[in-house]
């Protein structure tokens, strides 16, 4: 089975990204295709290179970027949601002449169609949020 | 991308207090390009969405209520209104803003796009959607 | 078409399970998660509405209850999975609907 996945709220401040995650991890252990996760409104938090959470928890950012990498995940923030709350990558800042950019390596910026296109070409989409 | 699927936009949030109402309706614009079968939902708090005559001049905050009224013109014509949720918030489908949408297979005559609904028949219709896009 | 309901907000702080179980048709099944999991103890009316409802599976989320210590005031009726169940219960309904 393909699932898509919907991420609306940032990390710590909700549960959904934690959801989200074990979800994920729980389908890829099953065999099934994870066809892509979109971060969507507070979503995109979880995508900042900068964060420094506690070292005795979880580093959400940090499993979903592991968890990229082990199973060659797509990882999507949205972009008009990311520039709201300044999420940018290097080419972004360097456009909107930004002096720095804080986007985690394993996510990519992209438009809303890719998460459209993640309904229509998984089997099932799930949204996690608050 | 040759299957046409159902998809459902679910607003159960009421509008500025929190930004889920507008960036819901970003997806409705952008999705509409994808020639889906699209339907949106407003339930619960959802329904303040579409009241008229927000003025959010006072808050210091664009009003995006305009962009229900174009939602027709991007061939977005199924908003399904929950009857009870009106009701239970003191309201009538004459607070609302009147959505409409032309019908080209009609000469474009011009049709309601907001859909009254009781709760039984709006489980019905959520019933019959592949996608469900919740906010 | 048997859908998936997800709500994870407590029904004592939203309306979201109250919303879900108004909509979902029979034959649907609707699983708890998060904060959500309140709803599946037993002791208030909730649980009566879960007692006196016909026709609708309902779940939670194990890990979620037992990190909010509820594991011994699970209602009778409702069915533990963990984050597999979670997944196969995605995989068996043909769609999923989030109530947030």
């Amino acid at each position: 089975m393909k699932f898509s996945i919907q991420i609306n709220e940032g990390p710590y401040q909700h549960q959904a990204s934690d959801t989200a995650y074990q979800f994920t991890k729980a389908a890829l252990a099953k065999g099934h295709e994870i066809f892509r996760v979109f971060f969507y409104h507070d979503g995109v938090n979880n995508a900042t290179r900068l964060a420094i959470p506690p070292q005795d928890d979880r580093n959400v950012t940090e499993q979903w970027m592991a968890l990229q990498k082990e199973h060659d995940l797509d990882l999507v923030v949205c972009i008009a949601a990311a520039q709201r709350r300044g999420l940018l990558d290097e080419n972004e800042a360097k456009r909107q002449g930004k002096d720095a950019n804080n986007i985690a390596e394993g996510f990519r910026i992209s438009g809303l169609g890719q998460l459209i296109e993640a309904g229509i070409e998984a089997d099932r989409l799930l949204v996690f949020g608050a | 991308m040759a299957e046409v699927k159902k998809f459902m936009y679910l607003n159960r949030k009421a509008p500025y207090g929190t930004i889920y109402a507008l960036e819901s309706l970003e997806v409705v614009l952008i999705g509409a390009a994808f020639d889906q079968d699209v339907s949106l939902a407003f339930i619960g708090d959802g329904v303040y969405q579409l009241t008229k005559g927000q003025n959010t001049a006072g808050i210091g905050m664009k009003s995006f209520s305009p962009v229900y009224m174009a939602l027709g013109d991007y061939e977005v014509n199924k908003i399904y209104v929950e009857k009870e949720s009106l009701e239970e918030r003191g309201l009538t489908l004459d607070d609302l803003q009147h959505l409409v949408w032309e019908d080209e297979d009609e000469d474009y005559a011009e049709k309601d796009s907001i859909r009254l609904v009781s709760r039984a028949e709006l489980a019905d219709v959520l019933n019959e959607q592949d996608i469900t896009l919740s906010f | 078409m048997a859908t998936l309901h997800t709500v994870n907000k407590s029904p004592f702080e939203m309306n979201s399970f109250d919303t879900c179980l108004g909509l979902a048709k029979s034959g649907s099944s609707i699983l708890l998660i998060e904060d959500g999991v309140y709803a599946a103890t037993t002791g208030h009316s909730i649980a009566d509405k879960i007692k006196n409802t016909s026709g609708i599976s309902f779940y939670v989320l194990g890990p979620d209850l037992q990190a909010r210590g509820l594991e011994n005031k699970l209602a009778d009726g409702i069915k533990v999975v963990d984050y597999d169940g979670f997944v196969d219960l995605a995989a068996e309904h043909s769609t999923v609907q989030a109530w947030l």
